[in-house]
């Protein structure tokens, strides 16, 4: 009852996107107020319908329903209730009815808030979005329904993945998806600027808290992939360049490339269709994503000739929306030209710079995702493009950005000089490039990453301390005079350090552990203890223990640091459910260093196999992504964005009194 | 393999997918070589070699057997005297270029290799000409200096 409850909404949420993708786009055409104003309501409804449905089959999870066939091959009586309840968007028919929730929610938070937005736009925007909707809806209906029934249910589900039953995975989908989706409304309203064929200040102002807040929703879900990984799949890996994270880092980058550009649209109105053109890129790159996934015609060719229902149909919506888009933006690009004047030397170069090299960059990671799908469909030769080529590929690019980033980010707008922007930054760079050099001595032989690594990051950060510094005049006026300052920077301002300070924490905690991380593997007996990279540790044996549905055998080593001596406990699961092993790697973690225990194989008489690692300053490439997300959400809280939105400009240095 | 691909299936938009085998194993320590210059480069080599029956593994991440056998092959290799080239060179006239984690440079892997390059000079042509547009028509005493507009910003705050 309550599942066709679920798909009776999710019916009547594709009959109202209907209406919202039509009505309000023939209002705003013709100018029928009453016809555009329809499209806010049904953002909503459409919205409420969807939370109902996906409700319904969180209903079903958790009170496992196994006469719905998604319930009974996804999930299991015996599964802890936080399971049961990630397990709705644990598989395929699940993470879609997630997928176009997220799309209705962000549609309805337009519809609801964006009372200050030109009813046209709004009308349009909310028109594109439904229509996306509508594309996503058919798609669940006729290949992945979520709500279909057993004509004979079994007793007991068949679980879920066991590496799924993890918290950070279990919230790893939602953020991403936030993320992915997200950028949708940027395409929405970049697609209606461009059938209204107007694009000003205001409307960079209403794009760019959006891109924003999915640019920060995809850091954090990206983040607890990639802490994930680190932790549970057993070697501390933490990131493979494997389609599948690629897919999510490509919209990551051009959504950082937009949010950038947004601001010149904004501030200085140029770079208008640009910024429309990435706009459509970002979510182009979401789809494109969702297609290389769901139709696993990256894994293989022949999987997706065997299966090409859904894989057909998402490459269809792909080809609309990305061509129908872009022929869009080929018609009237040509009309978006703006006059503003720029000198060579100027934020506005800077900020182009920033653009360029993420959009290469991006076109990197696409080109290596799809290369060997390209390659074997034109000349049925078969090669691998793995993390070698992407690292080599990909970092020059980063490299090339984190040396721009200091100095552009200080330019001012219209004309700069180098020399006048560097003269705070002369120190800074002195001490990066320090600290370079003596790291290079400190570890004669080995890479050049470490030190570069770590010189840059170090630049990068203090760079964007130094920024801040500049702009309260720090050391110039008096303390009084820079707090004053400090507390009249604009929130905008503050998000930009804490972003870019994040950026280069993440670069100097990627660039210790991919330099500095120790592998030790061997066996060692029951009360033996090791050392490893100075880390001594004793091994006291391994239990067996019965999970809630898996069973253990659990390890048991003490850290010997001469202080509190903690005791890692990595474990060996097995999921009779799914037959089905596991790894639960132990890790001491620290602000310098995580200590990484992995139990191998048992080789009798209480030996055991044991791989311990040392990963230098791991915690600091997510602790970075946290700061950058931080960044977003201080950005996301200025104050343009919670006053005044598109007609506030001209009136705010009267209306509201300084804060 | 079938436990496998079914995991996959259900994680593939879900992440860092694509590395699931189990328990990490990966270079167990009967394989290890008593030279550590020796089997550093086994190593390395490893890292540039894929599971041919993994997805999107290295030889040196996965546990599968055939993972293993290579790994011991490029062992054997190395042991026997050949350099990395040579290894790279046997195993590539058994199983292909599917065994290379990074393409060769070279034919028509040439445009994967320079596609990124070849935009950036395009890309960094098309962005000098559009900011070199902007410029000359710039009046530079029309504008405030820095300094002025940093007073004129702090005069209109208040």
């Amino acid at each position: 009852m309550i599942a066709e409850f679920g798909h009776f909404a999710l019916i009547l949420a594709l009959g109202v996107a209907l209406v919202q993708a039509a009505i309000p786009l023939v209002g705003a055409q013709r100018g029928w107020s009453n016809w555009m104003a329809v499209a806010a309501p049904s953002a909503v409804v459409q919205c409420g319908l969807l939370l109902a449905a996906f409700l319904a089959l969180t209903w079903s999870f958790v009170t496992s329903d196994f006469s719905v066939q998604l319930v009974a091959m996804n999930s299991h009586s015996a599964k802890p209730m936080l399971y049961k309840i990630t397990g709705v968007w644990g598989n395929h028919e699940g993470s879609m009815l997630l997928w176009v929730l997220i799309l209705a929610l962000f549609g309805a938070t337009v519809g609801l808030w964006g009372g200050a937005l030109p009813p046209g736009l709004k009308a349009r925007a909310l028109s594109v979005q439904a229509m996306i909707g509508v594309a996503f809806l058919l798609f669940i209906l006729f290949t992945s329904n979520p709500f279909l029934r057993l004509d004979t249910p079994p007793l007991d589900g068949n679980d879920l993945n066991p590496l799924l039953q993890d918290p950070g995975l279990a919230f790893h989908p939602p953020f991403l998806y936030l993320g992915y989706v997200g950028l949708s409304m940027a395409f929405s309203f970049a697609v209606a600027a461009l059938i209204e064929g107007r694009v000003d200040a205001a409307w960079a102002r209403w794009v760019r808290p959006w891109t924003l807040a999915a640019w920060m929703f995809l850091t954090i879900g990206i983040a607890l992939g990639s802490w994930w990984a680190y932790y549970e799949l057993g070697w501390g890996g933490w990131w493979f360049w494997d389609p599948v994270e690629n897919a999510s880092f490509m919209p990551w980058l051009i959504a950082a490339a937009l949010l950038h550009s947004a601001i010149v649209v904004e501030k200085r109105d140029t770079l208008k269709s640009w910024t429309i053109l990435l706009a459509i890129m970002a979510f182009s790159f979401s789809l494109i994503g969702t297609f290389i996934v769901r139709s696993g015609v990256i894994t293989s060719v022949h999987a997706f000739a065997n299966d090409p229902e859904r894989g057909t149909f998402i490459l269809a919506i792909l080809a609309v929306a990305i061509g129908g888009s872009l022929m869009l933006f080929a018609l009237r690009a040509g009309d978006l030209r703006s006059g503003a004047m720029f000198s060579t030397i100027s934020r506005e170069s800077g900020l182009v710079m920033n653009n360029l090299l993420l959009t290469v960059s991006t076109l990197v990671v696409f080109i290596g995702t799809i290369w060997p799908l390209l390659l074997e469909i034109a000349t049925g030769n078969k090669v691998s493009v793995g993390p070698p080529f992407f690292n080599l590929a990909f970092t020059p690019f980063m490299v090339a950005l984190a040396v721009i980033l200091p100095p552009a980010a200080m330019l001012p707008w219209k004309r700069g000089q180098i020399g006048r922007v560097m003269q705070p930054l002369w120190g800074v760079l002195a001490l990066s490039v320090a600290l370079g050099a003596l790291i290079w001595a400190l570890q004669t032989g080995r890479s050049m990453l470490a030190p570069v690594g770590i010189a840059l990051a170090l630049w990068v950060v203090l760079g964007a301390l130094t920024d801040i510094a500049q702009r309260v005049k720090l050391g110039r006026a008096g303390w009084r005079e820079s707090l004053r300052r400090a507390g009249n920077l604009p929130r905008a301002d503050w998000g930009k350090m804490v972003a870019h300070a994040g950026f280069g924490l993440t670069m100097f905690g990627i660039s210790a552990i991919t330099a500095w991380e120790v592998e030790d593997i061997r066996i060692v007996d029951t009360g033996q203890s090791f050392t490893v990279a100075g880390y001594e540790l004793r091994f006291d044996g391994v239990e067996a223990v019965q999970g809630p549905n898996y069973s253990a055998e659990i390890g048991s080593f003490t850290l010997l640091d001469g202080k509190r001596e903690p005791v890692l406990r990595p474990e060996k699961r097995f999921y009779p459910v799914q037959q089905m092993p596991t790894t639960e790697a132990a890790i001491n973690y620290g602000i310098t260093r995580d200590v990484y225990v992995v139990l191998g194989d048992s080789q009798g008489a209480g030996r055991w196999a044991v791989r311990t690692y040392i990963k230098p300053f791991a915690n600091w490439i997510w602790a970075g992504s946290i700061v950058m997300a931080l960044g977003g959400i201080l950005s996301l809280t200025d104050r343009r964005y919670r006053i005044g939105h598109a007609a506030g400009r001209k009136l705010r240095g009267a209306a509201v009194p300084a804060e | 393999m079938r436990i496998i691909s079914a995991c996959l299936a259900v994680l593939l938009l879900l992440g860092p997918g694509g590395v699931f085998t189990g328990p990490a194993a990966a270079v167990e320590v009967d394989e290890i070589l008593d030279d550590p210059a020796l089997e550093a480069r086994a190593r390395d080599l490893s890292k540039e070699l894929r599971c041919l029956v993994c997805r999107n593994e290295s030889i040196d991440e996965s546990n599968a057997d055939l993972a293993r056998d290579l790994r011991i092959l490029v062992r054997e290799r190395l042991v026997a005297g050949d350099t990395d080239d040579e290894v790279i060179a046997y195993l590539v006239d058994r199983y292909g270029d599917y065994v290379l984690l990074k393409p060769r440079i070279g034919g028509g892997n040439l445009i994967l290799w320079l596609a990124a390059p070849a935009l950036l000079l395009a890309g960094g042509g098309i962005a000098f000409v559009f900011i070199r547009r902007r410029a000359p028509a710039f009046r530079a005493e029309e504008e405030l200096s820095a300094d002025e507009e940093e007073r004129l910003a702090e005069l209109l705050k208040q």
